[in-house]
């Protein structure tokens, strides 16, 4: 057992030792954490927050145990001071799951349980707005759950059996009744049908007094799916009362891609170039966040060689700076400075693509990191060219860039005070990465549970305290500052080896369990959930998307602000639709 | 003082501005429509602000890019004797399952040949992970590094079948000089140990 | 300049060469057709950020004159589908198209806006735009580098190119009706489904 088991088991110990009558430890094969029934997790949940300072409400997903008849709930909490996961379950009957809302301890549950509902048809008494988040309202089923099958149903799983030895090549499309991948409930009538117009979104525009003699009128304004400012297809409602924002509602699925339930068909290792595509800026820290996972569940033979943490750790970081040098582009674009600062930053970039491009063979999508390492070596020549980067270049770039932009009047004017966020109010919402560090809170999972080799490394966590725009623009360089230290240690210390601990393979004997990891993604945490019965394929994949959470926040800093703002604030957040709706 | 901010970030704009126009007259035309040229500008020495003149000059990728995969034959005597044996591995392995195979039988006996009958991928699906070869065993498949391939109509071009994506090993050597190397070693290797095994029992 | 758009048949004489060109209307049009197509600032997925990449400094779009990105579809001319089409998204897009005006071209970029890509099974996955908008030039890849992103939109050019003014559609008396837009409704629905989707199920009732 090493250390950090040891740390959770006495956390569980304590909380079990405190609440004997409310909790159980889960005793299944595989499985940690502690079951709670549900007429208790109010209480619990409560009690947890305020007497043991369990304040942060990383992750909420379900789980549909079809064969137990079961739905599961999980939750994971931590300390906002730092330290391991607590991991709370809560089970429900499957013909009716009905668990208690936590929305009123941690607003961070609000799209969480949102998700839930949609994806699992898990209900949440007490949420003030139940409503599907990712797919429309009207739509029909849930798709997570283990019985709901999609138009394009073929096989259960990956591998399909149609594709060796006898395989003709041809389009799905001809198996589905309806064609072009939809399917309709029994006794569909289309004329009949009234589509939801998402009225509700629109409700405002109501005349209503402001103060005595003037009356005036509330204006709903709508931002996207296809705006210039909204970073992809998300979309804002807003309702405006003059200028100034009165209520905002977030709507996103725009680019709901069914990660989860493609991930839960595919097989382990299918599953990693598949994680390129959450957050496409970082594929490698999807990545990271991905293997250090299944290699939870897989257990003490698959720890990555010394050489290949070392290159985990650079390409992770090179991964971060590419980040936040955009996400300084695109907000400058969001400023209306248009396309001179991004222009600069995608050309550093494009330097950092290469290398990437170099290492992994794509420039996006790198699929580089395996169970027990990374695919291959760098190639000759590329620590020499890493090094001149981390050493020469970037720290030059980073410093021009804070000349050209830190001081510039407009960006303070337009960032200062405005969109803010209290360390309360970023703890309660579920904020993550740069969002929860620019109001204060000096939380960074790689010092306060450290994953892989960070603890060798010599960093600050950055951390600014206004929780304003301008403190997210200006905790960015921070990191990218912070990055290239570890970047510059870690080039030293890289040793020579091996790269892989075990062989290649495509197939893993997967054990029996559960297995949550995360990694401190740019973005903020990136968590996968992963529930395996033993076969080749999850039985259950969940990502804990940073941008999605970071979301929940958004209405909070955008009331009271100028409707001008709302673009700049959601710049600020940095937020990657292909992450946000999965 | 107000605006001071401002003028410093017009400064970087400025000399972003000179630094690129600068390299270009230093380096003359050496820097343009040369191998040596798109390299130099690429490297993290370079300065200002470039572009690489697509078509006319190109991007290198470098060896280990992957776009879509390729099946390498080995040319004998002028016949395309393709190095799959259609064992199934990529076909297994593919995340968006986007290959099919289907493996040569013999008229006769109706037994399975160690040989694919048609081969089709579909790169409409194709997500260019390179799964299929890494895990390849007979360094059969191969990412391509030919990234043209747009067209008009993709039911027409985009299901690429044997004939499309069969590839002589000499290309595979030239796009991918090192993993070649590599491998051929590795063959002679294994051959010389086989016949190194062989030997004592005769 | 006067090379591109000559006519090849027609002799200019040495004196007048390099100052005069010979052309027909066909051509001239399309030559200012090809060296002015706005794409819209449309992005949908991954493949956006390659689209972006295209249009900054290495890639540089502005060099077959589509560097103006309009974010209105009134404005644009070309558009670029980056990225995977989604149930959800897929009214906005056809209502985007039916926006753009004449002389319009879709380009669908990477493997999710051609065929679905690795997402094709997905319950929310369009498996191919080309099933709502009609598409002009595939880009395969996943995604597709800058560089075949550049061959795409040169292969719309070759297409602008073989246009000619009298059979182009926009000058034809009838009038476009547009694409219908799909509803959300239990699943996505096409109306253009509507008579087959009812004869379907009239068939189940009986049945």
């Amino acid at each position: 057992m090493n250390e950090e088991t040891k740390v959770l088991e006495s956390f569980e110990t304590a909380v079990l030792e405190r609440f004997p009558d409310w909790v159980t430890p889960d005793e299944r094969e595989g499985y940690q954490g502690l079951l709670v029934d549900p007429a208790n997790l109010i209480d619990l949940m409560s009690s947890l927050r305020d007497e043991l300072g369990y304040d942060h409400l990383t992750s909420l997903t379900g789980v549909d145990y079809l064969p137990d008849e079961k739905m599961e709930v999980v939750y994971h909490l931590v300390k906002s001071t730092g330290g391991p996961i607590l991991e709370i379950k809560t089970q429900l009957p499957r013909s009716n799951p009905v668990a208690p809302s936590l929305v009123g301890l941690y607003p961070g549950a609000a799209f969480q349980e949102r998700e839930a509902w949609d994806l699992l048809g898990i209900k949440f008494d007490g949420h003030p707005n139940l409503k599907r988040i990712l797919m429309w309202e009207g739509f029909a089923g849930h798709p997570l759950r283990k019985d709901w099958v999609e138009a394009y149903h073929g096989e259960e799983k990956k591998p399909y059996d149609d594709r060796w030895p006898e395989g003709k090549a041809r389009k799905i499309e001809a198996d589905n009744p309806y064609r072009e991948n939809v399917s309709y409930p029994e006794g569909f009538n289309p004329e009949t049908w009234i589509p939801d117009t998402q009225e509700l979104l629109f409700e405002g525009s109501q005349r209503f007094q402001l103060d005595d003699d003037l009356e005036t009128e509330q204006l709903v304004v709508n931002l996207g799916p296809q705006h210039p400012s909204t970073h992809g297809v998300f979309r804002m409602v807003a309702k405006l009362e003059g200028e100034t924002v009165v209520d905002l509602e977030p709507v996103m699925g725009y680019l709901h891609r069914n990660h989860e339930k493609i991930g839960e068909k595919n097989t382990f290792a299918m599953n990693m170039p598949y994680t390129d595509r959450l957050d496409y800026f970082c594929s490698m820290s999807n990545n990271f966040g991905y293997a250090l996972t299944v290699e939870k569940l897989l257990g003490e033979n698959y720890q990555p060689p010394e050489r290949a943490q070392y290159i985990r750790v650079i390409m992770a970081e090179l991964t971060r700076v590419l980040n936040h040098f955009m996400a300084i582009g695109f907000f400058l674009n969001d400023l209306g400075a248009y396309f001179t600062p991004a222009l600069y930053t995608i050309k550093e970039r494009e330097l950092i693509l290469d290398i990437f491009e170099a290492v992994a063979g794509s420039r996006m999508m790198c699929n580089y990191y395996r169970f027990g390492g990374v695919v291959r070596d760098l190639p000759e020549g590329m620590e020499e060219h890493i090094r001149k980067l981390v050493y020469e270049r970037l720290p030059r770039q980073i410093d021009e860039l804070d000349r050209y932009l830190v001081e510039n009047e407009i960006v303070v004017a337009r960032g200062r005070g405005v969109g803010v966020l209290t360390p309360e109010q970023a703890i309660g919402l579920s904020a993550a990465g740069p969002v929860l560090r620019a109001s204060g809170v000096p939380y960074d999972i790689r010092r306060a549970d450290p994953y892989s080799i960070y603890d060798r490394f010599d960093f600050d966590v950055a951390v600014r305290y206004h929780g304003d725009v301008y403190d997210r623009f200006l905790i960015r360089y921070d990191e990218i500052r912070q990055s290239i230290r570890i970047l510059q240690q870690a080039i030293d210390g890289i040793p020579k080896g091996e790269v892989l601990a075990n062989k290649k393979a495509y197939k893993y004997k997967m054990p029996k369990g559960e297995a949550y990891g995360r990694v401190e993604g740019p973005k903020g945490e990136l968590g996968y959930y992963v529930v395996s019965d033993g076969t080749d394929n999850p039985w259950r994949y969940h990502v804990r998307a940073p941008s999605f959470i970071n979301l929940t926040g958004l209405k909070q800093m955008c009331l009271g602000e100028k409707v001008a703002d709302l673009v700049a604030i959601l710049g600020s957040i940095d937020i990657v639709l292909g992450e946000v709706d999965r | 003082m107000k605006g001071f901010g401002i003028i410093k970030g017009l400064g970087v704009t400025l000399k972003h501005i000179y630094d690129t126009y600068a390299e270009d007259i230093k380096a003359g035309r050496k820097r343009y429509y040369t191998k040596e040229g798109v390299l130099q500008r690429r490297t993290t020495d370079t300065k200002g602000i470039f572009t690489v003149n697509y078509p006319e000059e190109r991007l290198a990728v470098p060896e280990n890019f992957r776009f879509v995969p390729f099946l390498v034959y080995e040319d004998e005597d002028g016949e395309k004797v393709p190095r799959c044996t259609a064992c199934g591995i990529c076909s297994k392995v593919c995340p968006s399952q986007c290959i099919w195979i289907t493996r040569a039988v013999d008229q006769e006996t109706g037994k399975p040949l160690k040989t694919p009958a048609e081969f089709y991928i579909d790169i409409d699906l194709c997500m260019n992970c390179g799964y299929c070869a890494e895990h390849c065993p007979f360094d059969a498949i191969k990412m391509d590094h030919d990234y043209e391939l747009a067209n008009y109509d993709r039911t027409q071009n985009n299901i690429h079948d044997k004939e499309r994506l069969l590839k002589p090993a000499s290309y595979y050597a030239e796009i991918r000089p090192g993993y070649y190397a590599m491998e051929q070693k590795a063959k002679a290797e294994e051959e010389a140990k086989r016949a190194a095994r062989r030997r004592p029992r005769e | 300049m006067p090379d591109e758009i000559n006519v090849p048949d027609y002799n200019i004489p040495p004196e007048l060469e390099g100052t005069i060109a010979i052309t027909t209307l066909d051509r001239i049009y399309n030559w200012g057709r090809r060296y002015s197509v706005w794409p819209m600032f449309f992005g949908l997925a991954c493949c956006a950020i390659e689209m972006i990449a295209t249009a900054g400094a290495r890639f540089d779009l502005a060099r077959f004159g589509m560097e103006i990105m309009r974010p209105s579809p009134r404005q644009c001319d070309l558009m670029i589908v980056s990225g995977t089409v989604t149930k959800k998204m897929i009214p906005q897009v056809v209502r985007l198209y039916n926006q753009m005006p004449e002389p319009k071209y879709v380009l669908s970029m990477g493997a999710c806006a051609c065929g679905g890509g690795p997402f094709k099974r997905g319950y929310n996955v369009i498996s191919g735009v080309d099933k709502y908008i009609p598409v002009d030039v595939y880009v395969p890849g996943c995604p597709p580098t800058p560089q075949a992103l550049l061959f795409g939109l040169m292969k719309i050019q070759e297409k602008i190119d073989k246009q000619s003014i009298k059979e182009v559609s926009w000058y034809q008396k009838e009038e476009d009706p547009g694409i219908p837009v799909p509803i959300l409704g239990p699943d996505l629905i096409d109306p253009r489904d509507f008579p087959e989707l009812m004869a379907r199920i009239n068939k189940e009732d009986q049945a």
